[in-house]
């Protein structure tokens, strides 16, 4: 028994496990067995799908030691585009949006890995300044102007179907296959773990780099068609300050933002457990004002936890070192 | 020296979970008297340190100074008796001035303000009188390791400290810096400061210290006078078993030239670099700290890039931008800082070996994390005979010594290698895996790599190496044959363009 506890309590994955069952619980009685239903469940995920799929990407960053915070303005700059592009009657095919949206996406982020990778600037420096580059893009592009949902009628049919949740399945099977599997996966931690001797190991530092917020904007810019697929709209201002949900939806998950650890398992714990607090809220009887709060607070508590941990590992494995 | 005891510690026992790091020790210090303690890593003789400066309560024993019994509950009450410590890698603020850094803790005030004027002139006079030639305004991050030393031993004075500890003074510093370093320390002996060090190095031993005691595992084993035990004695205490050849430089018949470097150079570091190392042969490269030895090295591996001259392997003309260029030729780099540039501490010792071969790897197989790797590592960590439990252990959980064979069986991984270069491979290692580490590089050699070592520690490139080369100030000023090498005619060719140079021998 003691045995078993030390392996759930010493494994972040199943302990976050372990709370998001529990807390599904508790709020599924509190709100009086309403949480449940399939399609409840269903509506979580369609409307954390954004911050899920960004959260693969951030996920790498994070592992490289790094961070991207320009990912919602980028997810602007390609929704806007291809909000545009539907508006003026220019392409309504919903693959080709989706390509070029994802195209516009994975170049903002080239842009960011270069800027980062081989010009060795600080990436939230970097993110910061490419932020509010893109976000502007999207509306200098648009004049201000909206994208309705009468201008995206045959867009929005991808939205409503299961479209989102497959591409949702799938991003994070393949991620879960890379990180784990791949070299590209090891290449990735040991540059977080290390860089320097990542680097003397033979590994080429600057191209993971580079990949890496390149995937993270490609993912930002699938993120952006498919906001305005889901939500039937786009507009310069979408999405605007998410960008810190999908870290926390990271962080939650047991991500080091000192770089070196984090999982896609325990990423998409995170995302579900924000999501099904920010859900449950007002079905337990908080109102909306209180969902920051909670938020932080949640936040703060997951974080200490992680520390205190991790910390404890750290004397386990100094106790075995010291003779 | 006299025989009055100015620090007695009685059966001291520490407890770490799991372990004891001290097992019942003891330990006299005499007044004026330079102590060495030694053993082998993990032999608890950091741990010890620590209890004398109050970091660690014993769970048992006694500590008396001057034979009253005293009871450190932290660094504080020891510095407030007198017993100051200086730790083998300084630590210090890079950012603040030398003068900040000496009176970090306890600066002298004017009321609530510092008073600078006289923390620079106190400074001043302490540096003084350690012969130290750079300012107290200066900032800490611009000197040298030996003088960062320095400001740590004169940190200690400024207050008024009776027992000066030193933690492996020597590891980063040159033969010269060392001798500046003895020069102190025999200075202070004189001046009547009891001083107590750690080091690996005999010579260290030998130059400075009256009486040594040996700790090994956790255990006292003895004190003895300097001059009345001999270094196999010795050895054989700190070991608890004899080392019949420190340095088993097999014979090896060497054959063509395997790597040429020519006149290479980097604006601003070093120039006009010739040499090469042929197949089974063992190479040198030493010199003072500050010779550029290894950022030549660095340059061959694509670390850092030349400015002009060429690297031929086998007669080929090499273009090596990246360490990945370099390794895919067939060169690899074991670098100097391991924990910095040569192990992911936090990964298993398997995951750490294959790092180089990810992309082979995954040609064999498309996923890693496979059997093929984990085979391959276990056969490369036997080759080098690492003493882990598992490959899953964390490169942390080992000592200097098997992070080192660790390093050894990654450079192995890569089957196409036919350079290894490495960097001061027995820095910070025990005697014990010292002699493992020859035996290694011996087998590597005998194995028809060529091998080339830099390396400060003149019996260790006296005992290992083929044909030494000499750097000094970025330029090769030498190279001789093991035949004729000695240590006099190294030290003139690594101090030939230093002005005050001898004449070449």
């Amino acid at each position: 028994m003691k045995a078993f506890l030390r392996k759930i309590t010493g494994n972040h994955e199943v302990s976050l496990a372990i709370i998001l069952v529990v807390l599904f619980l508790v709020v599924d009685i509190l709100s009086g067995f309403k949480f449940h239903g399939i399609e409840n469940i269903g509506d979580i995920f369609k409307n954390n799908a954004l911050t899920l799929i960004m959260s693969l990407g951030m996920l790498c960053v994070l592992i490289t030691g790094g961070i991207d915070i320009s990912i919602t303005g980028t997810l602007a700059f390609a929704g806007m585009t291809i909000g545009l592009l539907q508006k003026y009657d220019i392409i309504h095919n919903t693959l080709l949006l989706f390509v070029i949206a994802l195209a516009i996406g994975a170049a903002c982020g080239f842009i960011n890995g270069l800027i980062i990778a081989k010009g060795k600037v600080s990436p939230i420096i970097c993110t910061l300044g490419a932020m509010y580059i893109y976000r502007g893009l999207a509306y200098v592009i648009s004049n201000n102007q909206w994208a309705s949902g009468e201008d995206v009628t045959s867009f929005s049919k991808f939205g409503n179907s299961a479209g989102p949740y497959i591409i949702l399945a799938l991003a994070f099977v393949i991620y879960f296959v890379v990180m784990k599997w791949t070299p590209f996966g090891r290449k990735v931690y040991a540059i977080g773990s290390n860089r320097e001797a990542a680097r003397i190991s033979g590994i080429n530092v600057d191209r993971v780099e580079i990949a890496v917020y390149t995937l993270m904007g490609l993912l930002a810019g699938l993120a952006g068609a498919l906001s305005v697929s889901i939500y039937g709209s786009a507009q310069p201002n979408m999405q605007t300050g998410k960008e810190m949900d999908v870290i926390a939806a990271c962080v939650i998950g047991g991500v080091a933002m000192s770089g070196g650890r984090g999982t896609v398992v325990g990423t998409l714990l995170g995302g579900i457990f924000y999501a099904v607090v920010y859900k449950a809220l007002p079905l337990v009887g908080l109102e909306a004002i209180w969902q920051n709060l909670i938020k932080g607070v949640i936040i703060l508590g997951v974080v200490i936890i992680n520390v205190l941990t991790q910390r404890a590992m750290n004397r386990q494995a100094l106790a075995r070192r010291e003779i | 020296m006299s025989d009055e005891l100015i620090l007695e510690l009685k059966g001291i026992t520490k407890i770490f979970p799991g372990v004891k790091a001290l097992n019942n020790v003891h330990f006299q210090l005499r007044k004026g008297e330079v102590h060495a303690l030694m053993g082998e890593n993990g032999a608890g003789k950091s741990t010890f340190i620590k209890v004398i400066t109050g970091v660690f309560p014993p769970e048992e024993g006694q500590i008396f100074l001057e034979g009253k019994e005293v009871v450190f509950k932290g660094t504080k009450d020891s510095l407030a008796v007198g017993i100051a410590a200086v730790y083998q890698h300084p630590t210090t603020y890079p950012d603040l001035s030398v003068t900040e850094n000496i009176f970090m803790g306890h600066q002298i005030k004017n009321g609530p303000f510092m008073n600078w004027k006289a923390m620079h002139a106190k400074a001043a006079e302490l540096l003084g009188r350690l012969n130290a030639d750079f300012d107290p305004k200066s900032e800490m991050g611009t000197l040298s390791v030996a003088q960062q030393q320095m400001v740590e031993i004169a940190k200690a004075l400024s207050t008024n400290a009776r027992i000066i500890i030193l933690d492996e003074p020597t590891a980063s510093l040159t033969a010269n810096e060392s001798k500046e370093l003895y020069r102190i320390v025999k200075q202070l002996r004189d001046e009547g400061v009891s001083i107590i060090f750690i080091s690996h190095r005999m010579e260290d031993m030998y130059e400075l210290a009256d009486r040594v005691t040996v700790f090994r595992d956790a255990q006292y084993i003895g004190t003895y006078d300097v001059n009345g035990i001999t270094t196999a004695d010795l050895v054989k205490a700190m070991v608890g078993r004899e080392i019949k050849d420190m340095y088993p430089k097999p014979e090896v018949k060497i054959g063509d030239e395997v790597i040429r470097i020519e006149n290479l150079s980097r604006v601003g570091y070093y120039k006009d670099v010739c040499l090469n190392a042929r197949a089974g042969e063992i190479v040198g490269l030493t010199g003072l700290v500050g010779a550029r030895r290894t950022e030549v090295m660095e340059s061959v591996c694509g670390i850092t890039k030349p400015s002009a001259g060429n690297v031929y392997l086998n007669g080929e003309k090499l273009k090596i931008k990246t360490p990945k260029d370099a390794m895919d030729a067939g060169i690899i780099l074991l670098p100097e800082d391991r924990h910095k540039e040569g192990l992911i501490l936090s990964w298993g010792l398997g995951m750490n070996v294959t790092l180089p071969v990810q992309d082979k790897l995954a040609k064999i197989h498309f996923f890693n994390d496979n059997k093929t790797e984990r085979e391959m590592s276990r056969d490369l960590l036997e080759s080098v005979d690492t003493k882990a439990v598992t490959i899953f252990d964390p490169a942390s959980s080992l000592s200097g010594g098997n992070q080192q064979k660790v390093v050894v069986a990654k450079s192995l991984a890569n089957d196409n290698m036919k350079v290894i270069i490495l960097d001061e491979p027995t820095k910070g290692v025990d005697v014990g895996a010292k002699a493992e580490i020859y035996a290694i590089i011996g087998e590597l050699a005998l194995k028809g790599y060529a091998v080339i070592m830099i390396s400060s520690e003149m019996p260790e490139i006296l005992g290992m190496c083929d044909r030494i080369y000499v750097m000094c100030n970025g330029r090769v000023t030498g190279c001789l044959d093991r035949a004729e090498a000695d240590q006099e005619k190294i030290l003139n060719l690594a101090m030939l363009e230093k002005g005050k140079a001898v004449e070449q021998a």
